[in-house]
């Protein structure tokens, strides 16, 4: 019991060009045992991936904070199966089956997801796909889970929903008004942006993975350009980093006032969703004209940023968290002091901590339920080494709680900018991608949580294989948690708290 | 404390409603071209709108909800989303069409009661965007059906929507 993650890998294999965490390589034999092992270790699932002949690990000691990757040969198209001890691991297992046709031996769950039956091709990213049949179930053929009982019914909402939203389904199993149960069926947004990546250049991958979730452009293209500069072994210079910090907080904070307004408004709170309307506009207006894009897309290259700001700009960002600071404190007074958000919001959509800690969720979600992890902290990339900020946390994990961590966040977002432009250091704002070969692994801390990006690139500094895991991966199965026992009229509300990406995990 | 005070300081400053962008003249053209004059004026000047992300990345939905605040204010303009496809007049379509979206979609459309518009918006539902080739896209959209009306952008902004969207209600 005494080892911790690394010295239990320490005996496999070491995959050298591997950035900048360890990459170990196990024959199956010993992946067995790291899986057994995992059932009694606190070693949290940060993503779990296939390669042409490979599925690919990692975890993260929850104790002594070391990060690793594990690799394991797929022989005769099979691999043993992480879902028994890591429920995180179940969708992930599904997409490897769908879209490479390796298959999990013990998987808890065999079913498609990501694969509706309408592509094509089955297993599109393995070498051999094979043509779909016309036959093939498609999405109304799933198979949900069964739930049987008296006077129950079943409630299918989606995938197209009212309101102004992604595309997903929810099969409800209610009695009465009571939720008993939820189930998700996501995928309609599948692309295949991992094949798209594949070959390209990383300047352009980098366009690719800045539309992986919109609301996201700014962590999504952070993460897979950190990760493509770990794979060439470079770094970008200081003052991109600062600048790339300034737009992720940026970014963040925009993203929460619009949560924290619909949030509001889902319980009929309009006059929140009004004002914390007008604070994101704000932050959208100060990010087009300091980096040109509203939403900062393509602000984030490989190498560096895509463009400067001079001192003017740097006091719009300036008068801009100036601006909201006190707007935003007075806000907060309402919502602390509004009865009938309290009755709304106190205690709905409740998610234990056990079970938060069980899919090591991260982001407004973890931290609502008791569970700190921040990439900026826990393994501080700059210039967040550099910076002190607190991190919220919170006990309840109801919806009130995570609007609670994004008022923090928001709070400290803004001091972060402050003291990011305080210490902006001078000097160049790229460098060049060099033609080299590598691996590298990048962990970043979007506003929704730890975003965890992959990165392989071939002999010519071409993109081999991306895998870019967004934050919801381990937050959408915890929202079937949170709504049991909550009316069907309070899944909006639960639903916006959670804010999950469908584009981000659809890919 | 209450919302009050900020409500009452709100009613005596100045408005951040902005005046609206006039009519695209490009998307005017691109109208008069799809829509009879017949069609367009039994549409009206107030029209339901309803959105469907058909795979998008959720950039476009951001900028759409942008138009209800208060700086855009979309409501004013006689515009207004509505729930269901069987309320709408105009359809505003978001991403490349998925191959997985592309059978809601067309019921979707199927569903909005005649006559109807049809809105590309942004880049994605224009053409393909950036997701052009990948395996899992059917589009672009007007592979599909006829569209009345594109607003590119990735995403548009939503000085941009307001000029697209104000086309459909300019008489034709
Ligand atoms: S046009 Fe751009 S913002 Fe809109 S869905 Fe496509 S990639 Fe996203």
């Amino acid at each position: 019991m005494a080892d911790d993650l690394l010295t239990y890998l320490a005996p496999a294999t070491i995959v050298t060009w591997h950035r900048p965490c360890t990459r170990f390589e196990l024959d199956q034999p010993a992946w067995r045992l790291l899986v057994e092992r995992m059932a009694e270790a606190d070693w949290s699932l940060l993503g779990l991936w296939a390669d042409v002949d490979w599925i690919h690990m990692a975890l993260r000691d929850e104790v002594e904070g070391g990060v690793a990757v594990a690799s394991v040969p797929v022989i005769d198209g099979r691999y043993p199966a992480v879902s028994p001890v890591r429920p995180g691991a179940i969708r992930l297992e599904r997409v490897i089956r769908d879209l490479w046709g390796h298959e999990a031996d013990g998987a808890v769950d065999t079913r498609p997801w990501l694969d509706h039956g309408r592509w094509p091709d089955r297993r599109p990213l393995s070498p051999h796909p094979v043509a779909t049949p016309p036959d093939a179930p498609t999405a109304e053929a799933y198979a949900f889970l069964p739930a049987t009982g008296d006077g129950l019914h079943q409630v299918p909402v989606g995938p197209i929903h009212a309101g102004i939203i992604e595309p997903g389904h929810f099969r409800f199993t209610a009695n009465g008004e009571t939720v008993v149960r939820l189930e998700a069926r996501l995928g309609w947004l599948h692309k295949g942006i991992e094949s798209l990546m594949q070959g390209l250049a990383p300047a352009d991958a980098a366009r690719l993975a800045c539309r992986i979730s919109g609301d996201s452009a700014v962590a999504h293209a952070l993460a897979f350009a950190r990760a493509a500069e770990a794979a060439a072994d470079i770094r970008p210079p200081p003052r991109a980093d600062w600048l790339r910090a300034v737009m992720a907080e940026l970014e963040r904070i925009a993203n929460h006032l619009g949560d924290i307004g619909a949030i509001c408004n889902d319980v009929a709170y309009a006059f929140m969703s009004a004002e914390c309307g007008v604070l994101r506009e704000r932050c959208l207006r100060a990010a087009a004209a300091c980096f040109g894009h509203r939403l900062m897309f393509d602000r984030i290259v490989p190498g560096g940023v895509a463009g400067d700001i001079d001192a003017d700009q740097v006091g719009v960002l300036r008068r801009l968290v100036h601006g909201i600071r006190p707007a935003f404190r007075k806000l907060i007074d309402v919502y602390d002091n509004q009865a009938s958000l309290a009755d709304r919001l106190v205690g709905t959509g409740t998610v234990r901590p056990e079970l938060v800690h069980r899919f090591a969720a991260g982001g407004f979600v973890g931290r609502a339920s008791l569970r700190a992890v921040d990439a900026r902290k826990a393994a501080p990339y700059p210039p967040y080494d550099k910076l002190d900020w607190p991190i919220p946390l919170f006990g309840e994990g109801d919806v009130n709680a995570r609007v609670w961590v994004r008022i923090r966040e928001v709070e400290a977002s803004l001091d972060l900018i402050d003291a990011l432009l305080d210490g902006l250091p001078g000097g160049p704002i790229a460098v060049a991608m060099p033609a080299r070969a590598g691996e590298g692994l990048a962990l970043v801390e979007g506003f929704r949580g730890e975003i965890m990006t992959w990165v392989r690139l071939d002999a010519a500094g071409r993109v081999g294989r991306c895998h870019p895991r967004d934050p919801s991966w381990f937050q959408w199965p915890l929202l079937e948690a949170a709504i049991e026992g909550n009316i069907i009229a309070d899944f909006p509300v639960c639903n916006k708290s959670f804010n999950c990406s469908y584009a981000g995990v659809d890919l | 404390m209450s919302q009050w005070p900020i409500t009452l300081r709100r009613l005596f400053a100045p408005s951040l409603t902005e005046g609206a962008p006039p009519a695209d003249p490009a998307g005017m053209a691109q109208l008069a071209a799809a829509v009879d004059s017949a069609a367009r004026r039994r549409l009206g000047r107030s029209l339901a709108l309803r959105a469907v992300d058909a795979g998008s990345c959720n950039g476009c939905e951001l900028e759409l909800h942008a138009l209800a605040n208060a700086f855009h204010d979309l409501e004013r303009l006689g515009l207004k989303f509505v729930a269901s496809p069987r309320h709408a007049d105009v359809l505003l379509v978001t991403g490349p069409v998925t191959t997985n979206m592309r059978e809601a979609l067309h019921r979707a459309i199927e569903a909005t009661p005649d006559p109807k518009w049809v809105v590309a918006v942004g880049d994605c539902a224009a053409g393909t965007g950036v997701f052009a080739g990948a395996y899992g896209v059917a589009g672009p959209l007007s592979s599909f059906t006829q569209v009345d009306l594109v607003i590119p952008g990735c995403p548009p902004t939503p000085v941009q929507l307001l000029a697209g969207l104000r086309c459909l209600l300019e008489p034709g």
